[in-house]
């Protein structure tokens, strides 16, 4: 079986984060949609590398992890903040971005 | 080449578990399968020649990352069900639709490119990578261990609250109390001067008269006290039986 | 003396800014300076006179250039003085009456506190006129045009703390405004015409250009012509003017300022030449006026708009005999230098009566004060004789000469234009003595609060001066024709003209006429007793006080249907031009309030937006790539 069927299932997973984004009030829900998403960017990668048969596929990938445990760490502060200041953490709360 | 029966196991333990993200309740159930999701996901880069992100995968997301998602969960309330009601109208069709659109464009478009498939591929052991990380990308790694301090430091002050007010001693408090206008003393408890040791009975002074504020407010809304009289009158009769003199009440 | 030309206008003008600047300094010599400014013009004036009697009749004009003025692409105006017969007439008349009124002032504005300012603003008229008739351009005419309008603001509004007198000045402000709007056109197609204004290029230029155009030209500096010299239509501001000191009007709405236009007729000559529908209108427009202030005259009681009347009627005579040709044009010229003597004296009369009579201007109150006031009284005697055409007096030569000239022609013009001028004199007999009666003669209407004096020297000097010019000026300067002689190379002559009726008939009549309105008005007003309040008037006396209705008439004319005119002009520009641009606006703002609903400050509904943008975008490159 090829690879490239990692690459769909790389596509299905990062359409499911993208509608869990657009869908869940919940911010830490909907942060982890955004990981599902740099996850199956991941698989993606890996998978091209496995079928190009080189490494540097993979060498993107550690850093993408690298750089997304760091986001992970600045995102779920942001959220602590959030949710002390206002007692919530849905989306919808913070609306001063209205026009 | 992958084995299409591993293929099928990730398969359904990402997608299904994945599909948790948009239908679960709780978001501890849904952390949980996203665990579960990362653990799959690392079954697939073993399984496409990278051994070595596929353990750190498992270290990473499993191991860190998941777990600090679940930290934050009970640090903002572990309990929390939240309704999948949508509150933006057409959201949730638009998005649905756009979603699927999306997956459908990335799909078709990867299915109509000519792709072949290198039969000897470099497999990402280890040292392999360690060779790529500190040789080719060495520059990268330290630019990238830059980025984790200011992560950690951005962390730490993002999620510090500074003292707004110097801290009060006990002696401040209840200086503080005093100078309000409150009892220096405690307030009697219900019911334990008399011949009564219950919550519902009020506790009388040493003149025998109930003290209504000892009892609870809520038991008084309720109507669950015992009116305080019938104990004053009690203790007359109590003290007439006893032979005390007729004083002035 | 033409290197010094420039000081006609130099010194007045530098006596103004002294004035002016000097404040209440000069207030103790601020008249006298004023004074002496106008002695030195009058007598620089005399002096280039006696020059230019020098010189042989075809080389006394010449002009003086001073110094670029405006040089903007096309248009090139030098600013340069224009000396010849016909302004240096106007100087004469200008700098003499105007120093004779400066002498009268002094005494006859002695108790105002503001003396010294009407001095500078007298200095300031003679400045602005002497511009005016030296000036070699229309444009540098238009100066001293809007200078002397200044001026005549200035001191019709001179006692501006009575409302009604600030109200005259703006209305002769405005009414003469929409006669500079005629010229100012008429400048505007000269220079797309001859692409010039001076008057070298202009009236030599005239025998080329279409008839039309000069036309045009002609009509439109017809119209600053009436606005100036206040004829008919424009004729309404010079009643309202007399609000201004008496000397004011003496100078400037008698003798110099009003007849302005008639210079403006006379100077573009060349033009009228080519283009006889423009004179024709001149004429009738004199016509009209001069009927109309004879009408007006008879009927007023306030012995200054009797004697405002009386000068728009002559003027009217001298625009009549501008629409005549070019020896019309030296018979008005004529009639202007006369009538500026014996109606400024007549004027300066009236104020000497007004200085006597505590300011009362009502000839109802007056009656008998000839013994009261005998140099006044013969004095204006004199004027009045003048103007009724008594020969040998002025008037006679003048007047009676316009009447002869009305009468040549073909057609029905030499009727119409004669009969009026002839029927004006007699009018004019009547309304002049009727002035002079009620005045001099008759009982003394007076209370006996008013003592009435002789003026003081200072005044009845200038009014003998010019009693004497009035007396005596028109048989000199008529005899051998000298007047003529001396403006013909300026204006052009016509040849030998004869009246439809014969020139004896014409004197006869005219006399006849004018003995007949004089007795009229000796049996109305002196014999029989003048009643010291207004009789109920007949419907043409009511319409004669109301000066013909002007101020209805314009108001009617102009001024509602301009109101409208504007509103819907204003109208017009908030809905078309401002509509145009506040819907252009509303609409953009309604665009922004559309796509302001995208602006939810919701997260999710951004996050929406961002994946369709990214979708469209992908799909455009995956189908078009």
């Amino acid at each position: 079986m090829s690879p490239v069927n990692f690459v769909y299932l790389a596509a299905v997973l990062f359409a499911i984060g993208a509608a869990t984004v657009l869908l869940r009030r919940n911010a830490i829900m909907a942060f982890m949609g955004v990981e599902l998403m740099l996850n199956a960017a991941n698989l993606t990668l890996v998978a091209f590398s496995r079928m190009v048969g080189g490494i540097e596929g993979q060498i993107m990938a550690f850093f993408v992890m690298v750089v997304a445990a760091a986001e992970v760490v600045v995102g779920l502060a942001i959220i602590i903040a959030v949710s002390r200041a206002r007692q919530s953490i849905s989306l919808d709360e913070p609306s001063e971005l209205k026009g | 080449m992958v084995s299409p029966l591993l293929f099928w196991f990730v398969a359904f333990v990402t997608v299904i578990p994945a599909l948790s993200l948009l239908f679960a309740r709780k978001p501890v159930h849904v952390a949980a399968a996203v665990v579960l999701v990362m653990v799959g996901l690392a079954v697939a880069y073993v399984a496409l020649e990278a051994p070595f992100l596929g353990a750190v995968q498992i270290i990473v997301y499993t191991g860190a990352v998941m777990m600090l998602f679940l930290f934050v969960l009970m640090l903002v309330g572990v309990d929390k069900t939240e309704s999948l009601k949508e509150t933006i109208t057409g959201q949730r069709w638009v998005a649905l639709t756009l979603a699927v659109g999306l997956g459908a464009l990335v799909i078709s478009v990867v299915s109509r490119l000519p792709l072949s498939v290198n039969e000897q591929p470099v497999v990402g052991e280890p040292a392999e990578v360690a060779s790529w990380l500190f040789g080719d990308y060495v520059l990268v790694v330290e630019v990238l261990g830059f980025v984790l301090i200011s992560a950690a430091l951005g962390a730490l002050v993002l999620t510090h609250v500074p003292r707004l007010y110097p801290k009060r001693t006990q002696a401040e408090v209840h200086a503080a109390r005093i100078a309000a206008g409150a009892n220096p003393v405690n307030q009697a408890f219900p019911g334990v001067y008399a011949r009564h040791n219950a919550l519902d009975a009020p506790a009388l002074d040493p003149e025998g008269n109930p003290i209504e504020s000892s009892v609870s407010r809520v038991l008084k809304v309720r109507g669950q006290t015992i009116d305080g009289s019938e104990f004053k009158g009690d203790t007359q009769a109590r003290r007439r039986e006893l032979g005390a003199k007729e004083d002035d009440q | 003396m033409l290197s010094v030309t420039w000081l006609l206008i130099a010194v007045p003008l530098a006596s103004f800014l002294v004035l002016m600047l000097a404040g209440r300094r000069a207030d103790a010599w601020g008249h006298w300076l004023g004074v002496a400014a106008s002695s030195v013009v009058a007598l620089i004036g005399i002096g280039a006179f006696f020059q230019m009697l020098g010189r042989d009749a075809e080389s006394r004009s010449e002009s003086v250039r001073l110094f670029t003025w405006i040089s903007g692409g096309d248009l090139q105006v030098d600013a340069g003085l224009l000396v010849d017969q016909l302004s240096l007439t106007f100087v004469l008349l200008v700098t003499i009456v105007g120093a004779l009124i400066h002498v009268y002032s002094v005494a006859y504005m002695e108790n105002d506190p503001r003396r010294r300012m009407f001095f500078a603003y007298l200095n300031l008229f003679i400045a602005a006129m002497l511009l005016l008739v030296l000036a070699d351009s229309y444009l540098l005419l238009f100066v001293g045009w809007e200078g002397v309008g200044l001026a005549s603001y200035l001191l019709i509004g001179f006692w501006n703390h009575k409302p009604e007198n600030a109200t005259a000045a703006n209305k002769a402000f405005v009414v003469n405004r929409t006669g500079d709007f005629g010229l100012i056109v008429a400048m505007a197609i000269m220079f797309t015409q001859f692409g010039s204004v001076s008057f070298a290029d202009v009236l030599g230029g005239a025998d080329g250009a279409s008839t039309a155009v000069l036309t045009a030209i002609g009509l439109t500096l017809l119209l600053a012509a009436t606005g100036k010299s206040a004829q008919f239509p424009l004729q309404s501001w010079l009643g309202d003017a007399m609000a201004g000191p008496t000397p004011v009007s003496a100078l400037i709405h008698a003798a110099t300022m009003v007849t302005a236009g008639v210079y403006l007729v006379v100077r573009s000559g060349a033009i009228y030449e080519a283009t006889d529908d423009a004179r024709l209108v001149v004429a009738i427009v004199g016509a009209i006026t001069l009927i109309l202030g004879a009408i007006i005259g008879s009927a007023k009681d306030d012995i200054k708009k009797v004697l405002a009347a009386s000068t728009m009627s002559q003027i009217g005579y001298m625009m009549l005999a501008a629409g005549l040709g070019p020896i019309g044009y030296i018979f008005a010229i004529f009639h202007l230098v006369t009538n500026g003597f014996f109606k400024a004296g007549m004027f300066l009369g009236a104020g000497s009566v007004m200085h006597a009579m505590k300011d009362q201007v009502d000839m109802r109150r007056f009656g008998a004060l000839r013994t009261a006031m005998v140099t006044t009284w013969i004095t204006f005697g004199l004027g009045w004789l003048a103007i009724l055409g008594v020969p040998p007096l002025s008037g006679f030569w003048s007047k009676d000469k316009i009447i002869e000239l009305a009468f040549v022609g073909e057609g029905w013009q030499p009727w119409v234009f004669g009969l009026t001028a002839l029927i004006g004199a007699g009018i004019t007999a009547f309304y002049m003595s009727r002035l002079f009666f009620m005045t001099f003669h008759g009982k003394a209407r007076w209370t006996d609060e008013q003592h009435p004096h002789e003026s003081p020297l200072l005044m009845t000097v200038p009014m003998m001066v010019l009693a004497v010019g009035s007396a005596f000026l028109g048989l000199f300067l008529a005899a051998g024709n000298r007047f003529q002689n001396w403006l013909e190379p300026v204006t052009g002559t016509s040849g030998e003209l004869e009246p439809v009726l014969a020139v004896p008939v014409l004197i006869t009549l005219t006399l006849a006429l004018v003995a007949a309105g004089v007795a009229l008005a000796y049996w109305m007003y002196w014999r029989n007793d003048v009643p010291t309040e207004a009789p109920p008037p007949s419907l043409a006396v009511l319409a004669a006080r109301n000066d013909m209705f002007q101020d209805s008439v314009n108001r009617a004319v102009f001024q509602i249907p301009g109101t409208h005119l504007t509103r819907t002009l204003v109208y017009a520009d908030a809905a078309l031009v401002d509509g145009a641009v506040n819907k252009q606006a509303t609409g953009i703002a309604a665009f922004g309030e559309a796509s302001r609903r995208f602006q939810s400050g919701k997260v999710r509904s951004y996050a929406l937006l961002m994946l369709l943008g990214f979708l469209v975008l992908a799909s455009i490159i995956v189908v078009g790539g």
